[in-house]
Parts: C-alpha cells; sequence; structure tokens
C-alpha cells in the first residue's frame, strides 16, 4: 500500500462517497462573529492582566501612604510631589539612572565596535588555530555567568577595580554570542571581493575593517545592541558583587537598597521609585517594539 | 606581497585578551576554589573532593534545587499552553484575527522591565494587608480575606512562577509566532482540503513543524530558570523565605559566597550548578530528538 497520512488513513471509502470530506460550507457569519467576539475580549482581558501591575504603580506613585493602606482606586491622588521628596530625602534615584546609563552605554558601544572587529577577523582571515579558536569560543558561550562569579570577584578584588565601574565596562569587549552573530551575518553579506577591490586601491587592513565591513555590518550590530543594552541595563548580581557605595549603585540594585531604606515605610515613595526606573523603559520601548519583536523571531529562527 | 593573514591575529587580540583575563581566568579559578576551603581572606588550603562530598550531603542544596525546579516548572508549563494558544489564535486561517503586532508587543511588555523592579514591585502588590492586588480582588468579590501570598511556601512559590510567566509568555508567544509564520501554508491549505479540524491540524501539523522551536524555548528558559535570583532574592532580602521555599540554588551561591563568606564552598555549589544544567538540558535534547530518531527507525 502506498504511505498514507494518518488524516487519510481515518478516511473509509463510504465517507469518500458522500459529501463530509468536500470543506464545508462556510459558517453563518453571526456565529463566527460571536466566536471572533470572545476571543477578542479574551486577549484584550490577557492585555489588560499584562498592563495592571503597572497601572497600579503608577496610580500608586500619587497617591499618599495612608489613601494607599486603606484601598485601591484607579483615580489618582495628589500626592505625586510629596512623594517625590520623601523619596529623594533618602535616596537618589538620578544617580542610579546616570550610573546605569554610563555604564549601558559604554557597555553598548564597546562590545558592538570590538564584537564587529573579532567577528571580522574570524571571517576574512585565515591564520593558524581559526577554528580551534572559535569552536572553543562556542563552547564558553554555553558556560553560565554565575560559574565564575566568585573568582571574577577574587580577580577585581586583586586588581584593585572593586567599587569601580570597570569590572562592570571592560568584559563588554569579549561578548563571544554577539562575535558568532556578527561573523553568521558578515559572511552572507560582505564579499571578499569588495576587500580585495579596497587592498587594491591602497587601503590599510583597519581602514578596509572601518569603511566597508562596519557600514555592511551595522543593521546586525544595530539588533544586537538591543539585546546588549538591555542586559547590561538589567544586570544585577555583578553590580550587586562589585559595588559598595551607595552613590555608584545602578538602578537595579538600588531598588534593591530602596527597599531597605526608610523610604520603604511610604509606599507611595515606594511606587514612585519604581515607576521611575520603570517608565523611560516602556517609552523607549513605544518607539522601538517593533524593531525589538523582530529581532527576538529573527534570533530564534536563526538557531 | 607581505602576509596579510597575520592580520587575524590583531583584530582578533582584544577579545581574546579580555576574554581571558575577565572570563576564563575566573571559571578557572572558581573550579580551583572548588577544592579548596578559601574563606575570601588567608590562603586557599586543598581539601580534595570535600565540598563536593558536602554539596550532595547538604540538604538545603538539595531543597534549593527541588524549589528551583518547581518554581521554573510551574511557569513554562503555563507560558508555553499560553504562547501555543495564542499562537493558534493569530495563525488560523478560519479566523483571521487582527492586532497582531499590538497584542504582541503588550505581552511582551513586562519582559523589558528589569527584574529588580518587577520584584519590588510585586513585593508591595502582594502584601498581605496593604497590597494592592488583594485590595481590588475583595473589591471585585473573588476573595473575602485577603490572602498571604508570600507567607506561606506554597503560595510563595506559586506567586514566583505566576510573576516569571507573566514576565515570560510573551517572549515564547513572539519567538513560537516566528516558528509558525516559518511554516508553509500549503500544510494548512492541503489540510483543509482533506477536512482536517482545528484540533487535528494543530497537533498534526503545528506541533511537529514546531519542534526545533520549542526545544529552543525550553532549553533557553531551562538555563535562565535555572539561575532564577533576582526575583526571591529581593523578595525575600535573601534569606529565600518563608520555610526556605524561595531559596533557590544561584541564591544559595550567593549566600554562601557573600554572606557566609564559604568561598571554597560556593565555587562547589557554582559547579554543581553548572553540571545540572548541563545534564537536563541534554536530557531535554535527547528526550525531543532521540524519539523523533527511534521513529524513523521504526518507518
Amino acid at each position: 500500500m502506498m504511505d498514507r497520512t494518518e488524516i487519510e488513513n481515518n478516511v473509509t471509502p463510504e465517507q469518500l462517497s458522500k459529501r463530509t470530506l468536500v470543506p464545508q460550507a462556510p459558517k453563518p457569519k453571526k456565529r463566527r462573529s460571536i466566536i471572533k467576539g470572545v476571543i477578542y475580549a479574551l486577549l484584550i482581558l490577557t492585555a489588560i492582566i499584562c498592563f495592571i501591575p503597572f497601572l497600579m504603580m503608577l496610580v500608586n506613585a500619587t497617591r499618599s501612604n495612608d489613601a494607599i493602606l486603606t484601598g485601591f482606586t484607579l483615580i489618582p491622588g495628589t500626592a505625586l510631589l510629596e512623594n517625590y521628596r520623601t523619596m529623594m530625602e533618602y535616596v537618589n534615584i538620578w544617580n542610579g539612572f546616570k550610573n546605569s546609563l554610563i555604564i549601558s552605554v559604554l557597555v553598548t558601544l564597546l562590545t558592538g565596535y570590538f564584537s564587529a572587529l573579532t567577528a571580522y577577523g574570524f571571517a576574512f582571515y585565515n591564520f593558524k588555530g581559526k577554528n580551534f579558536l572559535f569552536v572553543f569560543m562556542l563552547v564558553m558561550m554555553m558556560v553560565p555567568g554565575q560559574l565564575g562569579l566568585i573568582g571574577f570577584y577574587e580577580l577585581c578584588k586583586n586588581l584593585g577595580i572593586l567599587d569601580t565601574f570597570i569590572p562592570l565596562i571592560i568584559p563588554a569587549i569579549a561578548s563571544p554570542f554577539v562575535v558568532f552573530f556578527l561573523r553568521q551575518y558578515i559572511q552572507t553579506t560582505l564579499h571578499p571581493s569588495l576587500i580585495e577591490a579596497a587592498r587594491i586601491d591602497g587601503a590599510s587592513e583597519l581602514r578596509i575593517f572601518h569603511t566597508v565591513a562596519i557600514p555592511i555590518m551595522m543593521p546586525a550590530v544595530a539588533t544586537m545592541s538591543i539585546f546588549t543594552f538591555i542586559g547590561s541595563w538589567n544586570n544585577y548580581i555583578v553590580p550587586l558583587v562589585v559595588l559598595f557605595s551607595p552613590e555608584k549603585y545602578t538602578l537595579p540594585v538600588l531598588m534593591g537598597f530602596l527597599k531597605g531604606s526608610q523610604v520603604a515605610q511610604n509606599l507611595g515613595s515606594m511606587y514612585l521609585g519604581i515607576a521611575i526606573s520603570v517608565v523611560p523603559i516602556m517609552i523607549a520601548f513605544l518607539f522601538l517594539s517593533k524593531y525589538i519583536v523582530n529581532s527576538i523571531s529573527a534570533g530564534a529562527v536563526k538557531e | 606581497m607581505k602576509n596579510l593573514n597575520n592580520y587575524g591575529y590583531a583584530f582578533i587580540a582584544p577579545f581574546w585578551i579580555i576574554f581571558l583575563i575577565f572570563n576564563i581566568y575566573p571559571v578557572a579559578l572558581t573550579f580551583y576554589y572548588s577544592f579548596t576551603n578559601y574563606s575570601g581572606s588567608g590562603t586557599a588550603e586543598v581539601v580534595g573532593l570535600a565540598n563536593y562530598q558536602r554539596l550532595i550531603a547538604d540538604s538545603y542544596f538539595v531543597e534549593a534545587f527541588f524549589n528551583t525546579w518547581k518554581i521554573w516548572g510551574v511557569n513554562f508549563a503555563l507560558q508555553i499552553v499560553i504562547a501555543l494558544i495564542l499562537a493558534a489564535i493569530f495563525s488560523d486561517m478560519r479566523v483571521k484575527m487582527k492586532g497582531l503586532s499590538f497584542f504582541r508587543s503588550i505581552f511582551y511588555l513586562p519582559n523589558l522591565i528589569t527584574v529588580s523592579s518587577v520584584a519590588l514591585l510585586f513585593g508591595i502588590l502582594l502584601d498581605w494587608q496593604h497590597g494592592s492586588l488583594n485590595m481590588v480582588l475583595m473589591n471585585i468579590g473573588l476573595i473575602s480575606e485577603p490572602i498571604n501570598w508570600l507567607n506561606e511556601p506554597a503560595s510563595a512559590q506559586l506567586s514566583v512562577s505566576l510573576i516569571l510567566t507573566w514576565m515570560w509568555f510573551g517572549h515564547s508567544f513572539i519567538v513560537v509566532m516566528a516558528g509558525v509564520s516559518g511554516i508553509s501554508t500549503d500544510f494548512y491549505e492541503a489540510a483543509l482540503i482533506d477536512g482536517a479540524n482545528r484540533w487535528q491540524t494543530f497537533t498534526k501539523i503545528t506541533l511537529p513543524l514546531l519542534k526545533p522551536i520549542l526545544l529552543y524555548i525550553m532549553i533557553t528558559s531551562l538555563i535562565g530558570g535555572l539561575q532564577l535570583f533576582d526575583l526571591p532574592m529581593l523578595l525575600t532580602d535573601g534569606i529565600g523565605s518563608p520555610d526556605g521555599s524561595l531559596n533557590t540554588m544561584v541564591l544559595y551561591l550567593y549566600n554562601q559566597a557573600f554572606k557566609y563568606n564559604n568561598y571554597g564552598y560556593a565555587a562547589a555549589v557554582a559547579y554543581g550548578l553548572f553540571i545540572i544544567t548541563i545534564i537536563f538540558s541534554a536530557i531535554v535534547f535527547k528526550s525531543m530528538y532521540g524519539n523523533e530518531r527511534k521513529q524513523a527507525r521504526r518507518v
């Protein structure tokens, strides 16, 4: 017998002779639109569930401690300024914001530039040990970050760079995953003849990289930069381990500090502090959402 | 003409110098510490396998291991079911839902927020007496008594699972959707002509073809889940209460190293965690692709 799919196996000759296999006539329009309405209602409900913690946060950030203790309403209160003053008295959240921004921007720049450089080196030069180094890098990519945490702390202690931003920024020069992604990208987009042409024109190797390779790699670098930035912005355990002075805390570490401080006595101020850490990301997402979603899709399908 | 290939070394040199110093060296140093009784100061004395023997017998670590699994497992099951249902809705050729990009963005939003902000936010939203969540639930009559979410081991673990689901189902949905849109519509048209119903189409076409994507989601989620730290750390001030139910493996590692100064033992915890991650990733991989090979042999 010929190979048959399971659906075909379920079909008896009687069914074939009858009309059951013919595509069913479309269901009445009315019934379909009711189903659709129910599905939309459920989707909107899910969207509300996604958003309601943020809504509660925003509303409560404007209400006084006493009002929050008595109950929840969706009507904003009038204690926003007061909450802000209480919070700033104990914790300077903008300082954490500034620290996080400095670190994340530098990390993103370093990762983008040096990963592109490394990817280019791997893709367009043939040198001894190239394949071994590349495979070794891929293996190390699988190693979770926590594995070396204790050694990392000891290293920073011995180098005397604890309580500085250096251990948070410099390691970004070596980002195996970004190198891997960019190498795959540039191998398919940059043709070696283009490099040859530039060489004949007398351009130096580094110049070729800057003027030919970088512009071609830019879309992939931008995609990776979004994730690098988010990853660095959200990083919690490393700054928690290496930073000690509150004025150097990044935003995530400052959040933990906020919880242990006097501010925790005033719920309105707490909500405001959280809101300040969350809202800028939401606004950025508003403009970048399509780009981010596409990047996630692309990353997942490629792997 | 000079050999340009030596430029290759120059191009990859910065990466490797930093990689050796800040990545490979710490991993190797941690490995060395795992065989010592190093306490953060003084000299490290080699104690052989003592730390690993202690690790296997350590009921706190075993407890942390099961906690991590329970919290991750419940979250993953929920997250993947929701993502698949959403993908089934949006990929249905007969219903043709609109607003995909809008819903996708909203569902993804929680994933973008810093975990420590999320932890802090839920810490006060879930508060027993003053938390807004209990107040809302009581107002709309779903519950009559405030629920003490974070004070009972079972409900505390469930709360963390649900927060994780809330954070990650949108991400899984985007990835599943990317996989679904890669499936040729020919399959669905053929199924439609063959008279397959929705359930048959989903289980016989969509799911099998999504296998690589589901594997990707599962492995990345597993690796991330086994490293669960930020949420329990900030929800419980690092204690892992109630009753140690929110004590996860990385939280245990952190406390051993940076709270109790047991660097040697904490290093062994790190390597234990690493070995566990590798074993389970391999199991997941095998169980999803091993079956396929068996089936192939049968045919």
